[in-house]
């Protein structure tokens, strides 16, 4: 009341010469407002965009309190307090995706992170001409869908004709039904996930290690240090914020499953949900083919929920150990 | 000493190339499946050297070539509206956030990057989208569930902060306002970042089928790794349910059968497979500039 009261009499007084009366937190804004009104009507759409596309799906989370009902929205569907969660928690269902979303996640990053680190060390032994080719035959299935990649997949895994079950048969094998038998999955999916990014992820951290002056190689050199001492002493070390930035994100998204992997590798095969099924895939089937909105966004906040909580508190450990590492 | 050097770097070349086939060898699978004879397939399953050559698959599709082309359509629209506008969006809130003056960086910021923390999850952003955009059936549900990536915004960031500022404040002096700033010195200064992420979000609609599951069920704007879906999923029910197809009325072999299959496959991927190599060399600059050593 006080300062709209202060910003009229600014207003009417504006000849006035400045510094007679304090101006108010409201004026100043509005002043600073007007200096910089260009750059933010600059990100204007963005901010328009995040809030309608990401803002406004955060007060949708509500649904996972209440019976959604299509015909009644949002906001006139009954309450049902945590009935959701409740039901959710007690079916095996919660435990398995859980389980499976953040031990799949566990081995890809891993399995990733490390195979990744070895391969960009390694490609910066090699003459630049042949690393590029070997970058753009390991990047290659990046750039294409896991749709495509599910048919890549069939074509070896299909029970009949398939490659590998061809093979089996030419050896004198007995061929696997591989989309009903779950016991193999966790290694097909760990598989065909490095396959497709390892990559990518060589390539960031070979971008990484371009970028590390040359002066310390040739000083550890006059040293005498053989190449694993510069791997283990030099690159790596030099090297740690990139991999803590990457950890720290997928740390974070440790909840958040690879939606494609698990949903067009396994072909969304019945047989191996006990095995294949993450929390997303879940959410999707809960949402698309079972039509339980409440109890899919029950789930889909359970997620964003541990995954928040999950991120801050990786970067708050790194923090601790080295601010300097950390994402902010 | 000299010696081992060499065999170290026989073996490290060695590697890379096993790796290499082990990539690019399964793609050749699915190739050399679209080219094999029907007969051959049943009989000697899918095999890297057809046994025997036919390029009937091929002629089947391109006999009714209406649903491949009309998905060919939906994706290079989707995929231009939602590159051009997602990249200049991108381009503008990054600057913006880049620009260390600016009084609500800070809270800018925040804003960007908590999206990629937190989020609402499918479930709202189905119902906002069907329910109160009413974008069902509409190509926009394509283009604009992923039109602003956050991670994409720091990438910009991180090479926009590296122009220096003295730039800004001589365009300044000469009495240019922030928007030519930003249009006619800042964009072009971007170029390298711009041709990355550009093509990064270009790739990201290429392959988009996620949002296609959910919002598309109009079959004249089912976009190509949509179709690919649905190809998969209808001859494996087809397959799998003959008493169902029996009453149906289908007649299974009307229908396409593997190498066809693989075929769609490969003519929604091929384009993808053809063109990435052009513009790998860009993403290795691209990713050293932007997002790593800011």
């Amino acid at each position: 009341m006080l300062k709209n009261v202060s910003l009229t009499q600014q207003g009417a007084h504006a000849g006035a010469p400045p510094g007679k009366r304090r101006k108010t937190w409201i004026s100043r804004e509005l002043h600073h407002f007007k200096n910089n009104r260009e750059l933010f009507l600059l990100s204007l759409p963005g901010i328009l965009y995040k809030l309608i596309f990401a803002y406004i799906p955060m007060i949708g989370l509500i649904i996972a309190f209440k019976n959604y009902r299509y015909d009644l929205g949002i906001f006139g569907s009954k309450w049902v307090g945590l009935d959701n969660f409740r039901y959710l928690f007690t079916t095996d269902t919660a435990w398995r995706i859980t389980r499976n979303t953040v031990l799949y996640n566990t081995a890809y990053i891993l399995v990733g992170t490390s195979a990744a680190l070895l391969l960009a060390i390694l490609m910066n032994e090699i003459k630049a001409k042949w690393s590029k080719f070997y970058q753009t035959a390991l990047f290659l299935p990046h750039f294409l869908s896991w749709v495509l990649v599910g048919y890549v997949a069939y074509a070896f895994l299909n029970h009949s004709d398939g490659f590998i079950n061809r093979t089996l048969e030419s050896f004198g094998l007995e061929p696997v039904s591989w989309y009903q038998n779950a016991a193999p999955w966790p290694v097909i999916l760990i598989l065909a996930q490095l396959w497709k990014v390892v990559g990518f992820n060589t390539l960031i951290y070979f971008a990484g290690i371009i970028g590390i002056n040359s002066e310390y190689y040739e000083a550890a050199r006059i040293d005498g240090a053989t190449k694993r001492q510069m791997a283990f002493k030099i690159t790596i070390p030099l090297m740690a914020p990139i991999i803590i930035i990457m950890l720290i994100l997928s740390i974070g998204n440790m909840f958040r499953g690879d939606f494609g992997l698990h949903y067009f590798i396994p072909n969304n095969s019945g047989f191996l949900y006990g095995s294949t099924d993450i929390i997303d895939t879940y959410v999707y089937r809960a949402l698309r083919e079972v039509g339980n909105v409440s109890m899919s966004a029950a789930t889909g906040f359970y997620q964003s929920v541990v995954g928040l909580v999950l991120v801050l508190s990786a970067n708050a450990i790194v923090r601790k150990i080295n601010p300097d590492n950390s994402l902010w | 000493m000299a010696r081992k050097f060499e065999f170290s770097k026989l073996f490290i070349n060695l590697l890379f190339t096993v790796l290499s086939l082990i990539v690019i060898l399964p793609f050749l699978l699915v190739i050399a499946v679209s080219l094999t004879d029907e007969k051959a397939l049943t009989q000697n399953g899918y095999q890297f050297i057809p046994t025997s050559f036919s390029l009937d698959a091929y002629r089947y599709l391109l006999d009714a070539p209406d649903i491949l082309l009309r998905a060919y359509g939906v994706t290079l629209t989707v995929t231009v509206i939602g590159s051009l506008t997602g990249l200049l969006l991108t381009a503008m809130t990054a600057y913006v956030i880049s620009r260390q003056d600016y009084r609500y960086n800070r809270v800018t910021t925040f804003y960007v990057f908590f999206t990629m923390l937190f989020s609402g999850g499918l479930v709202p952003s189905y119902i906002l989208i069907t329910q109160y955009l009413h974008l069902k059936d509409s190509l926009w549900a394509l283009i604009l569930p992923i039109l602003l990536s956050p991670f994409n915004i720091m990438v910009m960031k991180g090479f926009m902060s590296k122009i220096p500022h003295e730039i800004i404040e001589s365009a300044k002096i000469d009495g240019a306002r922030e928007f030519r700033i930003f249009f006619r010195i800042i964009l072009p200064l971007s170029t390298p970042a711009l041709a990355t992420l550009g093509l990064l979000i270009s790739f990201t609609y290429w392959n988009e089928w996620f949002n296609a599951m959910l919002y598309i069920d109009d079959p004249n704007k089912v976009p190509l790794q949509l179709l690919l879906v649905r190809t998969l999923n209808s001859i494996e029910f087809l397959t799998t349910n003959s008493e169902f197809t029996g009453q149906l009325g289908i007649d299974l072999a009307s229908f396409p059968n593997s190498s066809a299959r693989m075929a769609i496959a490969v003519l929604a991927g091929g384009p993808m497979v053809v063109i990435f190599p052009f513009f790998q060399r860009f993403f290795v600059k691209g990713l050293t500039v932007g997002s790593l050593k800011g």
